[in-house]
């Protein structure tokens, strides 16, 4: 199976601060592929990244066998929408398509002519006077109608009510089917991924936690309940992600291959927004800073 | 990338090209009998020998048209900079929209290169026709006009010939440039008409005069160079001359300095070309009683002890070189800042 993105310790770094860093990353193709992780941690750096908008500092990056945006062909082969899906105000939506008839060889004019005629979005409008949402469907459909091989999409739906969430995202599956394409979309929400993604990169302070396709990730992950225990007395083929402890009782979020048998556990299989969760919980670390901080 | 480019400038473009349409036809129409009435007061003024008189009353009736284009011509390049070269960029970097455009089956490398070739030939085009047509229109005035306005003066230099295409391609190109390092159009258009305005102010006050070598040389004083020559009515007393920033003979020429010397060709005036000679005003053509002649005399006497007018000057035939020379510096300028932009686009803006 080809890889639609190979990262090898990618890095991107603005003034000081590191954006995004240590990334290595595979990404097959064919997938549904979401970013989640908490506003700031990256995932539009990585995103500019693969569509070639940004250079890394550190490592690098492959799309689709090549050096992102490098010739023409490179840009025609992924298509890219960028957060706030941003579309010129002064254009009218006829003017757009023309655009994208115009800017690309591959441009598949009946694909946006349908979509746009769908979506009932008038062609002599400004997308001026166009809501969040049709603008949003508007970019979705220029990134569609180029016949990308990857269609990037930075936090479509970051900006639209819950019902165009729906409406955007049903439209955005329904083309993926069609046309075949591998998808890379980023969003903080975890539930607006659920149902579309059958791959899953977890994103935290500038730095992959996890990647890996959805089930697999849904399989291997496992909430223990039981009385309380000391991470470090787990088995060894036990991963422990999160752990938090009342008095009598430790809870664990625990990665492992292998099923669990002690009974003292009890063993609840995670959601996925509950795995997510439990990655981009700190606590584990806060934690272990306040022990430090007691005992001085 | 030509049509995008071609219809975000579309809307501005027509409103330019109706502006300076219509200027173009107000001045074809007042230019052939502007060019007649010259030729005729010339031929009538030569008969009587009376054509400095003429100049004047011809250009005073003309003073305000004439400063009116030439303001036109020396604004347009500032208003391109302003308008045309610094949101070209800026506006999609603040909108986002470069994000889609990027985004294209077209490199950014090219899109900039679009963008800046047809808008900036669009620019140069306004800027040139504008800046002939004036040219044209203003050639009976500019032969009329006095040594502060004429050809060579730094404010009509700027306003005619080919320089205004020089000027309009480099505002362009520098609205681009500071608007891809600011990043927002507003601040951008402000940095742009400063440091517009302070190149335009260097160019006449540093460079040009060192275009070519001035020349320097002594003149007989005489009514043309000498705007004033006073002394007391009962006599005593030195014999107080004003010079002008004229030289006989150099009609037009750019006077870049002018002193009065003795006959040991010691500068004896002050700053305002002002200056006190040791000429006897008891006695001779200086006196009270030999000032006859509204002091040509004594003009005479001052030439025979050997005053003369040391002036620095650019003579008016210089004016197509220079003009040359200058849209080429302008030129190399637009280049360097052109080379940035795709240097800036390529490495910075990623």
């Amino acid at each position: 199976m080809t890889a639609v993105l190979q990262a090898q310790g990618l890095g991107k770094k603005y003034g000081k601060r590191w954006a995004l860093r240590e990334c290595t990353v595979e990404i097959p193709a064919g997938r549904v592929v979401g970013l989640v992780g908490p506003n700031g941690a990256g995932k539009t750096t990585l995103l500019k990244l693969a569509a070639g908008q940004l250079q890394p500092t550190a490592g690098a990056i492959t799309v689709l066998g090549g050096r992102p945006a490098g010739t023409p062909e490179q840009l025609g082969r992924v298509g890219f929408v960028a957060q706030d899906t941003p579309v010129y105000a002064g254009l009218t939506v006829a003017d757009h398509l023309r655009l994208g008839a115009r800017l690309n060889p591959r441009w598949d004019a009946a694909v946006a002519r349908e979509r746009v005629a769908r979506l009932g979005l008038v062609p002599s409008h400004r997308v001026g006077r166009l809501s969040g949402g049709q603008r949003a469907q508007l970019a979705l459909t220029l990134g569609l109608a180029k016949r990308p091989e990857l269609l990037i999409l930075d936090e479509p739906v970051a900006s639209l009510d819950p019902l165009a969430r729906r409406e955007f995202m049903q439209g955005l599956m329904e083309a993926t089917a069609e046309h075949e394409l591998s998808v890379l979309l980023s969003s903080h929400l975890v539930s607006d991924l659920e149902r579309v993604c059958d791959f899953l990169v977890v994103l935290v302070d500038s730095r992959v936690r996890v990647a890996g396709e959805t089930d697999r990730l849904l399989d291997t992950h496992h909430r223990l309940t039981g009385p309380r225990r000391d991470p470090g007395r787990l088995p060894a083929g036990q991963h422990v992600v999160s752990a938090s402890h009342t008095d009598r009782q430790s809870t664990f979020v625990v990665r492992t291959d292998a099923p669990i048998h002690d009974p003292a556990w009890t063993v609840t299989r995670l959601g996925l927004e509950d795995l997510v969760l439990a990655y981009m919980d700190r606590r584990t670390v806060a934690e272990r800073r306040v022990a430090l901080e007691v005992r001085r | 990338m030509i049509w995008l480019t071609w219809r975000q400038l579309r809307g501005s473009a027509a409103m330019t090209a109706a502006a300076l349409l219509v200027l173009a036809v107000v001045l074809a129409l007042t230019g052939p009998d502007l060019a007649t009435r010259y030729t005729a007061g010339i031929a009538e003024c030569a008969q009587d020998g009376t054509c400095d008189r003429f100049y004047d009353q011809f250009f005073g009736a003309y003073e305000l048209p004439f400063m009116a284009v030439t303001l036109v011509v020396l604004l347009l390049p500032a208003l391109i900079g302003l308008f045309w070269g610094a949101p070209l960029i800026a506006r999609e970097l603040e909108a986002g929209t470069h994000l889609l455009v990027w985004n294209q089956s077209v490199t950014r490398g090219r899109w900039l290169a679009v963008k800046l070739g047809l808008t900036g030939l669009v620019a140069v085009a306004a800027a040139g026709l504008c800046g002939l047509v004036v040219t044209w229109w203003s050639d009976p005035l500019d032969k009329s006009a006095a040594e502060s306005l004429a050809l060579m003066a730094p404010l009509v230099f700027g306003a005619r010939g080919i320089a205004p295409m020089g000027y309009a391609a480099f505002a362009f190109v520098l609205g681009v440039t500071v608007g891809m390092l600011v990043r927002r159009a507003l601040p951008a258009m402000a940095l742009t008409l400063a440091v517009f305005a302070a190149v335009q102010l260097a160019m006449p006050l540093l460079v040009r005069p060192h275009l070519m070598p001035p020349v320097t040389s002594a003149f007989e004083l005489g009514r043309a160079n000498v705007e004033n020559l006073g002394m007391t009515r009962e006599g005593g007393g030195p014999v107080r001359i004003l010079l002008r920033s004229a030289l006989p003979g150099q009609a037009g020429a750019w006077v870049l300095s002018s002193t009065l010397v003795d006959r040991s060709g010691r500068a004896i005036s002050d700053g305002d070309g002002e200056a006190a000679l040791q000429v006897s005003t008891t006695s001779g053509p200086c006196s009270p009683s030999g000032a006859v002649g509204r002091g040509d005399a004594c003009m005479a006497e001052i030439n025979r002890l050997g005053y003369r007018q040391r002036a620095t000057y650019q003579p008016l035939d210089r004016f197509w070189p220079f003009q040359w020379i200058e849209t080429g510096i302008y030129a190399l300028l637009t280049l360097g800042l052109t080379w940035l932009c795709f240097w800036w686009i390529r490495r910075r803006l990623s």
